[in-house]
């Protein structure tokens, strides 16, 4: 049975559900969360497989269920469900490597307090990262992009009483916050220019034919629509997968708990500005056949893409905590991703980001397993000589590394990184990229065996690495499944058979060429790679470190050039000294703007109702009181005066009847009266 | 006009002009008293006898007595302490206002054609006609005549009657 | 003149002769007195115009009369129950003392 895209909701509303459950449990119910949480990411990878079957049935078919939401006025507001390989492939790279890191934080976070809201967080972020796999609409795509910013949020800061945690949390959303601004800008030009969000919808989508050339029209400022808007949507991307200047946020985002960090920051979040990259590419190359273009918009992705793959390997060369090297090395990582997209293939991104979910993956749990066992030692020059005393923590680590590196034909990663290569060869533009990408192979290899020796080999240089021992099934498991993905996985991608790329196409068949057309640059990367691990093992294997406050071989090489990798650039300090700044300066402007202009028109008001009770009062008391008394006085004096004719002399009222008789008689007789 | 109307029309005007004027209490009492004996008299002579022996039982018979009563329960000192007049000024004041009602009626009966002569004098009216007329056309007002009666009979008991010593505020 | 000329004559100067009465004494009951002939004189207007009117044989004229006397002598006497009674408290018949009553 497939799974058609009507069906396709159960797979992100599982783990919603479970993020539920998990919301109303008391807080000691971690088993209940722990367990509703991996059935239902176990539920969701069935699903994703029968999506897949689905989908492989007819690879060309962009299946999609749309509906309408509310109405809009002018029309209703439609979402809708996609279903074709490249959301397959990824959701059951999600729910796979995601079911694995589920059931290693059983182990990892046994001893936390907080488990039960570890799980519902982590549910959360999984309901959210599948449900931006299968959006149609862009608009739920964003929708999911931010719930996925927020569970991220939720997950650093996740030991919330760590002000270094909290500051994290605090970074990333932000940062990221700013590349969803031109996400948003550029969403919101799409829906004026095009009126729908969807992207398939049998003819009327933004990703097709129709919409497409629309966007590809040349605006009066010299930019194609599409040109901007793609830009525009890059700026989410450069956000939300740390390419620079917004890289920042992921090393310090190594502060939460290392389950956390190899399922967000590693394999999937980090990777969704890649599959947006991905996903809207129809939209991304409309503009290539126009000419006088000052940029086209994939150049750009391009050219982003390789600065930040060389500065991402070149930081991690200087660092020290095992987090943060495979930190800058997952910024490099997705550098290469971004740089393929920009050079035209976006299927070679797609197999490098689901070979690196895996191997990167696999790299984090296992230094999870060795923090875990050094009770949270994270300093490389402080391990060592962990090879004896955890010997599947190592083998496992060992594969991932080597795939990461590109170690030739056996792991994923060569072949990934070979596909990437390749295109950036074939790009007319220009072959920058691809020298920043060769250059990075060095580096990737080199800082991964130094951290391998460091961590692994020789003596242990302290306390906590002489007391390390193999953590449990929960833990090591995990481990051996990713490491066997991280090896077969390649072989799904080789050149002689592009079974994954064919599929991601649309094609049925698959065509492969022999592995010996473009094996120069083969040849070239394999060199590169052999250079690098050579140079890391002379350095860092061969003279093994003895003390932990021994100086780096290379930094006493370097000082300068290490130091300021040390320091990671000084990115951080440039952004803090302007645009930190800048915002405290406004909201120095804000404060004063408040308390004279605001606040005084308001205290201005209050006065103002003060003097209109003061008049009214004076009004009340002098005009209408004073009115009352005088006419009242006057009544009284009027009864005064009246009163008078009381004189208590009964003889002169009876004259005063008398004569009134008198005239009134003459009065008739008068008026001749019968 | 016969002498016997004369008569009577002097005695009664004497008679009260004295009664009036008198100084003495007493006198002015008992003065009044004839001058209600001439209009019973006048009564006669127009033919009301019953007018007249009610007049004569009513005003000679009871009010007089009232009156006489009322005069020595106040007498301060003297019986035959002067009365005096109001002061000049209300006599002449009284005297003013009455000579001009005076005027004015002697104008308004001289200046009237009232120049009746009755073919021959009435036969007067009997008691029993009286009483028939007093018993069905006129009963509504006999009744609430004698309401009256005893209502002033026993206000004028409740109001000249000696206060008890513990009645007094 | 006519005989109900000299009778209205005659009763209107009784009348006189009891306002005046009313107006110059100062003793209550004397006041009392002007005003019993003042009433008398009214009556006897109604006998007049009785005798000389239309139709004798109703005795309109002489019921009036009648009822005239009695209220009269109500009257007077629950006005000298009043001036025994001011008598006991102020000690006094004069008419112009008592005017606590003025405005």
């Amino acid at each position: 049975m497939t799974l058609s895209a009507q069906h396709l909701w159960l797979i992100p509303v599982l783990p919603l559900a479970a993020a539920g459950l998990g919301a109303l449990t008391p807080r000691g119910g971690r088993t209940l969360a722990a367990g509703a949480t991996i059935l239902t990411m176990a539920g969701s990878l069935l699903l994703s497989c029968l999506a897949l079957a689905g989908a492989l049935t007819d690879p060309s078919a962009h299946q999609v269920f749309n509906f309408a939401w509310f109405d809009l006025g002018t029309g209703p507001l439609r979402l809708g469900l996609l279903l074709d390989p490249l959301t397959a492939f990824m959701c059951v790279m999600v729910t796979f490597v995601g079911l694995l890191i589920f059931i290693f934080s059983t182990g990892y976070m046994k001893e936390d307090a907080n488990a039960k809201q570890f799980f519902c967080f982590l549910s959360l972020f999984a309901a959210a990262m599948l449900g931006l796999l299968v959006a149609n609409s862009l608009l739920l795509l964003f929708v999911c992009w931010e719930l996925v910013g927020l569970a991220s949020y939720l997950l650093i800061g996740f030991w919330f009483h760590k002000p270094s945690a909290a500051a994290a949390a605090k970074k990333a959303f932000i940062t990221t916050r700013i590349g969803d601004l031109g996400f948003l800008i550029g969403l919101v030009w799409l829906q004026d220019a095009q009126g729908t969000l969807l992207f398939y919808d049998n003819g009327a989508g933004l990703l097709e034919s129709a919409a497409l050339a629309q966007l590809a029209q040349l605006l009066p400022c010299g930019l194609a629509a599409s040109t901007a808007i793609g830009l525009l949507l890059f700026c989410g991307a450069v956000g939300k997968s740390g390419q620079f200047p917004l890289h920042v946020w992921l090393p310090d985002a190594m502060e939460g708990p290392t389950p956390v960090s190899a399922l967000i920051h590693a394999a999937t979040m980090v990777a969704a500005g890649v599959f947006l990259m991905a996903r809207v590419f129809p939209l991304m190359t409309a503009d290539q056949a126009l000419a006088g273009l000052p940029v086209h918009a994939l150049t750009v992705v391009a050219f982003i893409g390789a600065i930040t793959a060389l500065m991402g390997a070149l930081i991690a060369v200087a660092q020290n905590d095992i987090k943060r090297i495979l930190a800058f090395s997952t910024v490099s990582q997705l550098g290469y991703m971004m740089l393929a997209i920009g050079v035209g293939s976006w299927v070679a991104a797609i197999f490098h980001l689901l070979t690196h979910a895996f191997f990167k993956a696999l790299l984090f749990l296992g230094a999870g397993s060795v923090i875990h066992a050094a009770h949270h030692e994270q300093d490389i020059r402080r391990l060592g000589g962990l090879r004896g005393k955890m010997r599947t923590t190592f083998v496992t680590f060992a594969i991932g590394m080597m795939a990461l590196a590109g170690v030739p034909f056996l792991f994923s990663g060569f072949w990934s990184k070979e596909a990437i290569l390749h295109a950036a060869h074939s790009w007319e533009v220009s072959h920058l990229p691809l020298y920043a990408g060769l250059t990075a192979v060095v580096l990737t290899a080199f800082y991964m065996t130094r951290l391998v020796a460091e961590v692994f080999f020789g003596a242990p240089r302290s306390e906590a690495a002489s007391h390390a021992h193999e953590n449990g099934p929960a833990i090591t498991v995990p481990l051996v499944l990713l490491a066997v993905g991280a090896v077969l996985l390649g072989f799904l991608g080789t050149p002689a058979f592009p079974w994954l790329q064919a599929r991601l196409l649309g094609e049925t068949a698959v065509h492969g060429h022999s592995l010996l057309e473009g094996s120069g640059l083969m040849m070239l990367s394999i060199l590169l790679v052999a250079v690098g691990l050579g140079a890391g093992w002379a350095l860092y294997g061969r003279r093994l470190r003895t003390q932990a406050e021994a100086p780096d071989p290379l930094a006493v090489r370097a000082p300068g050039v290490i130091a300021a990798l040390a320091n990671r650039l000084g990115l951080d300090e440039l952004y803090a000294a302007t645009v930190g700044r800048l915002t405290f300066g406004f909201a120095d402007f804000s404060a004063l703007l408040e308390i004279f202009a605001w606040d005084g028109a308001i205290r201005f008001l209050a006065r103002l109702g003060e003097f209109t009770g003061l008049v009214s009062r004076e009004n009340d008391e002098g005009a209408l009181n004073e009115g009352f008394d005088a006419a009242s006085r006057g009544l009284r004096g009027t009864g005064l005066a009246y009163s008078k004719a009381q004189t208590g002399d009964a003889h002169g009222y009876l004259r005063s009847l008398a004569l009134g008789f008198v005239l009134l008689l003459i009065l008739v007789i008068l008026g001749g009266s019968r | 006009m016969t002498i016997a109307l004369l008569l009577i029309a002097l005695v009664i005007l004497g008679a009260a002009a004295a009664a009036m004027l008198s100084r003495n209490l007493i006198h002015s009492a008992l003065l009044l008293v004839g001058a209600w004996a001439g209009i019973a008299a006048f009564y006669l002579w127009a033919g009301a006898e019953f007018v007249a022996f009610a007049q004569a039982l009513v005003y000679v018979g009871a009010v007089s007595m009232v009156v006489l009563f009322a005069v020595l329960l106040t007498r301060q000192g003297a019986t035959s302490a002067p009365v005096e007049f109001a002061s000049w000024r209300r006599a002449v004041l009284g005297l003013v206002v009455a000579g001009g009602v005076m005027g004015v009626l002697f104008g308004s009966i001289m200046g009237s054609p009232l120049d009746v002569r009755l073919p021959a004098p009435p036969t007067g009216i009997s008691v029993q006609q009286l009483g028939l007329l007093m018993m069905g056309p006129y009963a509504p007002a006999l009744l609430i005549v004698g309401v009256l009666l005893t209502v002033a009979l026993l206000g004028a008991i409740v109001i000249a009657a000696v206060d008890k010593p513990e009645d007094t505020p | 003149m006519s005989p109900l000329q000299f009778c209205l004559l005659l009763s209107s100067l009784l009348f006189c002769l009891g306002l005046l009465g009313a107006l110059a004494r100062s003793n209550t009951i004397l006041v009392l007195l002007g005003i019993e002939l003042m009433l008398n004189a009214a009556n006897l207007n109604l006998i007049a115009f009785w005798r000389y009117g239309p139709h004798p044989a109703i005795g309109t004229g002489v019921i009036f009369v009648l009822f005239t006397i009695a209220v009269a002598a109500a009257e007077a006497a629950v006005g000298l129950a009043f001036v025994i009674a001011v008598h006991r408290h102020r000690r006094s018949v004069r008419l112009q003392e008592a005017s606590q009553l003025k405005g």
